[in-house]
């Protein structure tokens, strides 16, 4: 391919390639600072090409091509080709990732105790997850964590955060302008803006945690919190994982094992700020 | 070396793969379905941890391919057990229940089955009874097509385990020239444990040979290629090459069977007597290898004149102008 980047993002090694030049300019801005991966040495292969030839310079769109491939998978604008790596990469993880448990959930960690966060899409994981990691949290992940098959212990994949909408304002106030991608308008998805996750995050991405807490977080009603037997946690997390039925035995015993190790909880809460709090009175009650 | 050509010499030889470009051959072997072949191939040897990772992923992988394989082929068998009639697996699911070589790490998609002709109606009922349902709108031009045009029922998908069953009647559709004997496939066929059949071990290859050679674009070429490797291997005798000799005769097959020996022999190294490549044989060869180290796929001419030449394969020209016409005017 015309231009190349490789990245290693905790475990999880990218290859990715473009037709164009600007997508990957943009995405090696976002992830200045991240290790290039060992020997060059991939997991996954992302490729960013023009859906038909002449549509590398007529009305580019980028398609999202790879190893693995979602067939009816939209092109997106050239002006959206960061929002397209990132998905690429996402791609590859849900389709392709069979070394590790692969939940769609938020990661954050304090003194080696993590809390995973999981729900639908816009539940307001990611936000919660982006702002704890500005208040004292290590951000592990906002997208997917890995849990280790043989350990039970939760890896990084601290990806810059994918922030939508209304959250872009409320992380812009929280960190330096200089770890934000440029501002997508109008995607598919709505406004996007991606921000790196900071330097400890980075740092530590070779570092696991232990699980301490499985959260349900639900954006929009007045504060509540409600425990979660341990089948229904399990369900709810098999349907959170994109490989656990490929992963047979082994996926149900370490998803079994987080359920019957660690507590579940279901929160609504009204605000973010809100949510900060009921995590830290949890952390408190885990501690004592 | 391109990806499709380094993948060719890493399942030929895997001790021949030492600092190579790990990253074009794993990317190589994802778009040609032979990731978990590989696997299987380079299985103890000292690898880069990264690359030894991702081989062992696709090992482990390939253990619920078979059990999903085997699984939806038990279900097939419930479905039609009390019809009575002989049901004989095919390809993927075929080298998987009957436990041969080529299923290490094969990867399967859709539930292959060939079944006697007259049967295809109690089969489809009994199929449309147990929870699979039409992909295609009964009555519709496609519908229409296959029943018939093709050698197999329109496909069907399960409502719960979504996935597709291809009901055969014979190994090509009914415009190619050669006629195989579907009766003799049958006849030929060999009763696993469960009751469920496969072909003989002549017919299986010879099937193959069909499907790659006498059917279709060659998308996915590398991969049957390899079942022949593995098939001709595993079975090799003396007797067998006579065997395999009069089937394909028998089905009018000889010359795909023929293609498929020599080109097996060519990129796979397989033992057995096959004549020179021919010119055409060098162009097989080159739309088989269209591929390079991203995954991408090369040869858009090659491309596109062996994906006319599948087309001419199952029609003559005007039939097929009418069904491109018509096709055109349904999008």
């Amino acid at each position: 391919m015309r231009h190349r980047l490789a990245l290693q993002i905790g475990p999880v090694a990218f290859r990715i390639g473009s037709a164009w030049r600007s997508p990957l300019d943009a995405l090696a801005r976002l992830y200045a600072g991240y290790p290039a991966p060992a020997d060059g040495l991939c997991d996954f292969t992302v490729r960013l090409e023009p859906e038909r030839p002449w549509r590398r310079f007529l009305r580019p769109s980028v398609a999202i091509r790879g190893d693995y491939v979602l067939p009816d998978a939209a092109p997106l604008a050239l002006a959206h080709g960061l929002l397209a790596a990132e998905m690429g990469m996402n791609l590859q993880m849900a389709l392709g990732q069979r070394t590790w448990l692969l939940l769609h959930a938020a990661t954050v960690e304090k003194d080696g105790r993590a809390i995973v966060m999981t729900g639908e899409s816009g539940a307001g994981k990611s936000t919660l997850a982006a702002l704890l990691g500005e208040r004292g949290w290590r951000l592990m992940g906002d997208e997917f964590a890995l849990l280790d098959l043989a350990s039970g212990a939760l890896l990084p994949f601290p990806r810059a955060i994918s922030l939508k909408n209304g959250a872009i304002g409320v992380m812009e106030a929280e960190a330096a302008a200089d770890r934000f991608g440029p501002r997508l308008a109008g995607t598919p998805k709505g406004d996007i803006r991606h921000l790196r996750p900071n330097a400890e995050a980075i740092a530590r991405m070779g570092e696991g945690a232990r699980p301490a807490l499985i959260l349900f977080p639900r954006f929009g009603s007045a504060a509540a919190v409600r425990g979660v037997g341990q089948a229904e946690a399990f369900m709810r997390l098999t349907q959170a994982s994109t490989n656990y039925v490929a992963l047979g035995r082994r996926g149900f015993d370490a998803l079994a094992n987080l359920v019957r190790g660690v507590p579940a909880l279901a929160i609504d809460y009204p605000d973010t700020e809100t949510a900060v709090g009921l995590i830290a009175d949890f952390r408190r009650e885990l501690a004592a | 070396m391109t990806g499709a050509r380094s993948l060719v010499r890493a399942l030929r030889d895997p001790g021949s793969v030492g600092a190579c470009d790990w990253n074009g051959l794993v990317s190589a072997a994802r778009a040609e379905q032979l990731i978990g072949s590989l696997a299987f191939r380079m299985e103890g040897r000292k690898l880069p941890p990264r690359i030894e990772a991702i081989f062992a992923a696709a090992r482990r992988d390939a253990a619920h391919v078979r059990t999903r394989t085997l699984w939806e082929a038990e279900m097939c068998r419930r479905a039609l057990a009390p019809l009575g009639i002989p049901v004989v697996l095919m390809k993927g699911t075929a080298f998987h229940a009957a436990g041969l070589e080529a299923s290490l790490g094969r990867s399967v998609g859709d539930l292959d089955i060939l079944v006697p002709r007259e049967s295809l109606p109690a089969v489809e009922s009994a199929l449309l009874d147990a929870g699979w349902e039409r992909l295609k709108q009964a009555g519709g031009y496609d519908d229409v097509y296959y029943r018939r045009w093709m050698h197999e029922l329109p496909p069907l998908i399960h409502k719960d385990r979504d996935r597709m069953i291809d009901v055969h009647h014979t190994i090509l559709p009914l415009t190619a020239r050669p006629r195989p004997d579907a009766a003799a496939l049958i006849e030929g066929s060999v009763a696993l444990d469960n009751g469920l059949r496969v072909l003989a071990p002549a017919d299986m290859i010879v099937h193959a040979a069909a499907h790659l050679f006498a059917d279709g674009d060659l998308a996915g070429g590398l991969r049957n290629l390899w079942d022949i490797d593995r098939l001709l291997r595993e079975f090799d005798s003396v007797d067998f090459r006579r065997t395999l000799e009069e089937r394909a005769r028998l089905h009018q097959l000889a010359a795909p069977v023929g293609r498929a020996l020599r080109l097996a022999r060519r990129l796979y190294g397989t033992p057995v007597a096959a004549g020179r490549l021919t010119v055409a044989d060098r162009l097989f060869e080159a739309r088989l290898l269209a591929r390079n180290s991203w995954g991408q796929e090369r040869g858009k001419l090659l491309r596109f004149a062996f994906y006319l030449r599948g087309h001419l394969l199952r029609m003559p020209p005007l039939m097929l102008a009418r069904h491109l016409w018509t096709k055109a005017a349904m999008r």
